[in-house]
């Protein structure tokens, strides 16, 4: 692009900006960059590159795990989604939480004790097969890019929320260079420092805003029951008198559909295909479960978190780290509803909005109320409530890079391209292969303006359940699982769930308005597929139901088939995964592997 | 790293000791997964079947909001909080158990 052409869109954007916004936003992105230059000066060997020299306290980790954790979807989706379809939203947030239970329950602490830089580690050490290695690390990938693609999308209309008027591709650009340099020098220490910080920024920009709204126009329940549950409920309702709701658009939902079970997103379906409310509840039950497989699932799934157990100098401290991250991002996901709900009553002229311009900016946008009372504070508010949603996909952004980072520098080409190859050269490998990823995420981000972000998430939520949490929790636990059963199943389930997703997003991008609807446009036929068999859509939109099972099932039937294949050592590995480190099994094991061939 | 001295490996090393300690570990997960499932999909049942119920008010909220927006969390965290010195205890007891 020639410089004038640049400079135009450039000077339009700095015309509408709000100085504070633009302030706390600067401040955010600087003390980023400083914190990850200083830790690149005590990040000196290669352990420290991959997993932060296996030092990382409790408090710390657990920071940077929520601090990693909580992306665009939750700072920004989750208020905007509340708004747009009420109850049914509360289910992200609780088992974006709560799926960290069955992380603790079953995996993050026999995942420890095994010991292994990368999940695709774990996948070649249980089943002593570099072919599986190969497998697992296009998985790292895979569910990386799906993940990374919101979190450019949440960078792009933030940075075009604050310079009114800037091009989308401009906000994605920026971001990802930042982040890809910061990983780049400082490698994981840098990042797991940066990240822990930016937790308690988060925190701190969501709970702030709430606090002072609620002071100023009443709290959650006062905010709730202005919202008619039964029609009976209606004629009753006392309207809050300082400040009464604001009247709904057209657009926004009823209040019944909204404060109840199954509104809007779960009966999306059915409604397509004009079923009576009576026929459409056990669809919308069905799309419930579903979605919270999906979620839970494919928390204890997710590879750029579980990399992070790594982090822990043992296991006890891994199991403390998960309690902790549950609290941490538990206290955090009570928040963005409260949002969501004060924006319903006070704010429902974003209801007409589209995308980045509707619902979802919420969030950014709700602290300027108090502006009317408070003047310049409404600013200060808002500024910091952008400066939230910088650290939020900064942070996951850069867990993100530096997990696929770690995959290619360290299983691609540490183990595969070359594995003579000296500590010096994976640590430059790391930085080259950092850049090149980044570089890739930015170009995938710029293409999915049209997508919504929170959805997209959820899709790859449900790739991550449907793969690599079923590989994880039967190799932990079933001693008679064989490599071919572990291949078929995550392959099987993780593909299924990747296409059913893809297949809704074309069938959703047909019915775009701009040119992707264009580019879509073969298959708009599918949308009138969908709307007479509205079961199919479900299971096609949120696959977890099934696709959870299929992968499971498959595991058993073929590890069955194949039982001559369990590794000869299985005891040995069962006992490394569940036995007490004082036992010192690890040290045995490794030694016993050094010194036996065939290995 | 030579081996501690006290520990009578082939005690660890036996099939009993395994299953034994895989056995008492997904006890004591499985139990507080089913604490926590029980729950997460009771909810959407108890929406479904008792949607009357799940309307009514409590400080402002549906019964409903109030149970998945505020309340579930705690809940949780204390399965977690159980879990946690439950296992620490096993653990120890298991390593004392080996070295006897």
């Amino acid at each position: 692009m020639t410089l004038p052409a640049l400079t135009l869109p450039l000077a339009q954007a700095a015309a509408g900006v709000d100085p504070w916004i633009l302030v706390f936003s600067l401040v955010t992105v600087a003390v980023t960059v400083w914190m990850g230059f200083r830790s690149a000066k005590s990040s000196k060997t290669a352990g420290d590159f991959f997993v932060a020299g296996r030092s990382v306290s409790v408090g710390w980790n657990a920071s940077a795990i929520s601090g990693e954790y909580l992306s665009a979807a939750s700072f920004m989706g989750i208020a905007g989604m509340v708004m747009a379809i009420g109850y049914d939203a509360l289910w992200y947030p609780v088992c974006y939480a709560c799926g960290y239970l069955f992380l603790l329950l079953f995996i993050a602490g026999p995942l420890r004790r095994f010991g292994a830089y990368t999940i695709p580690d774990f996948a070649e050490g249980r089943y002593d097969s570099p072919l599986f290695r190969k497998i697992a690390v296009c998985f790292v990938l895979f569910i990386g890019f799906f993940y990374t693609m919101p979190q450019m999308k949440g960078a792009g209309t933030t940075l075009a929320y604050i310079f009114p008027g800037l091009p989308y591709w401009v906000g994605v650009a920026v971001v990802g260079a930042v982040i890809t340099l910061n990983v780049a020098l400082g490698g994981m220490k840098g990042i797991t420092l940066v990240q822990a910080m930016q937790y308690w920024m988060k925190i701190f920009a969501i709970s702030v805003p709430v606090f002072v709204l609620a002071a100023v126009f009443g709290g959650y329940g006062k905010n709730l029951s202005v919202n008619a549950a039964t029609p009976a409920e209606r004629a009753a309702l006392v309207q809050n008198v300082e400040h009464p709701r604001l009247d709904l658009p057209a657009k926004a939902p009823a209040d019944e559909a909204w404060i109840s079970p199954f509104g809007p997103l779960t009966t999306k379906a059915a409604k397509a295909a004009k079923l009576s409310p009576e026929e459409a509840r056990p669809l919308s039950l069905l799309y419930t479960y579903s979605l919270i497989i999906a979620l839970v699932c494919g928390t204890a799934g997710l590879p750029h978190i579980l990399v992070r157990f790594y982090t822990n100098p043992d296991g006890v401290a891994a199991k403390r780290t998960t309690m902790w991250v549950m609290i941490l991002i538990g206290v955090f996901y009570v928040f963005p509803p409260v949002i969501g709900v004060l924006g319903r009553n006070f704010m429902p002229e974003l209801y007409n909005g589209i995308g980045a311009k509707g619902t979802d900016k919420i969030v950014l946008e709700l602290p300027t109320l108090i502006r009317a009372n408070y003047g310049v504070l409404g600013s200060v508010l808002s500024g910091i409530a952008c400066a939230g949603a910088f650290a939020a996909f900064m942070s996951t952004f850069s867990g993100l890079l530096v997990s696929m980072t770690g995959a290619l520098a360290h299983d691609v080409y540490g183990r595969m391209l070359k594995p003579d190859s000296t500590p010096e050269q994976r640590m430059k490998m790391f930085k080259f292969a950092a850049i090149g990823i980044g570089a890739v995420s930015v170009g995938l981000g710029c293409c999915v303006e049209p997508l919504e972000i929170n959805f997209m998430v959820g899709q790859a939520f449900a790739i991550a359940a449907a793969s690599y949490f079923p590989l994880l929790f039967m190799s932990v636990w079933w001693r008679g699982m064989t490599m071919k059963g572990a291949a078929a199943g995550m392959l099987t389930g993780g593909i299924l769930a990747l296409l059913a997703a893809a297949l809704t997003n074309a069938s959703n991008l047909a019915l775009d308005k701009g040119p992707m609807g264009k580019i879509f446009a073969p298959f708009a036929p599918l949308n009138e597929f969908w709307a007479h068999h509205p079961l199919l859509r479900i299971l096609c939109e949120q696959p977890a139901i099934w696709t959870v099972p299929l992968a499971i099932g498959l595991m058993i039937v073929v590890s069955k088939a194949t039982a001559k294949d369990v590794p000869k050592d299985i005891r040995m590995k069962m006992l490394v995964l569940h036995a007490p480190e004082a036992l010192g099994l690890k040290n045995e094991y490794i030694q016993e592997h050094q010194s036996g061939a065939g290995h | 790293m030579p081996q501690p001295p006290n520990t009578p490996s082939d005690k660890i090393h036996s099939e009993a000791f395994l299953s034994e300690l895989m056995r008492r570990q997904l006890v004591l997960s499985t139990g507080c997964a089913l604490a926590f499932l029980i729950a997460l999909l009771g909810l959407p049942l108890v929406n479904y079947l008792a949607p009357a119920i799940m309307a009514k008010r409590v400080g402002g909220f549906t019964l409903a909001w109030l149970i998945l927006g505020v309340l579930f969390f705690p809940y949780v965290w204390a399965i977690s909080f159980h879990f946690i010195r439950r296992s620490l205890a096993l653990e120890a007891s298991e390593v004392k158990e080996a070295r006897r």
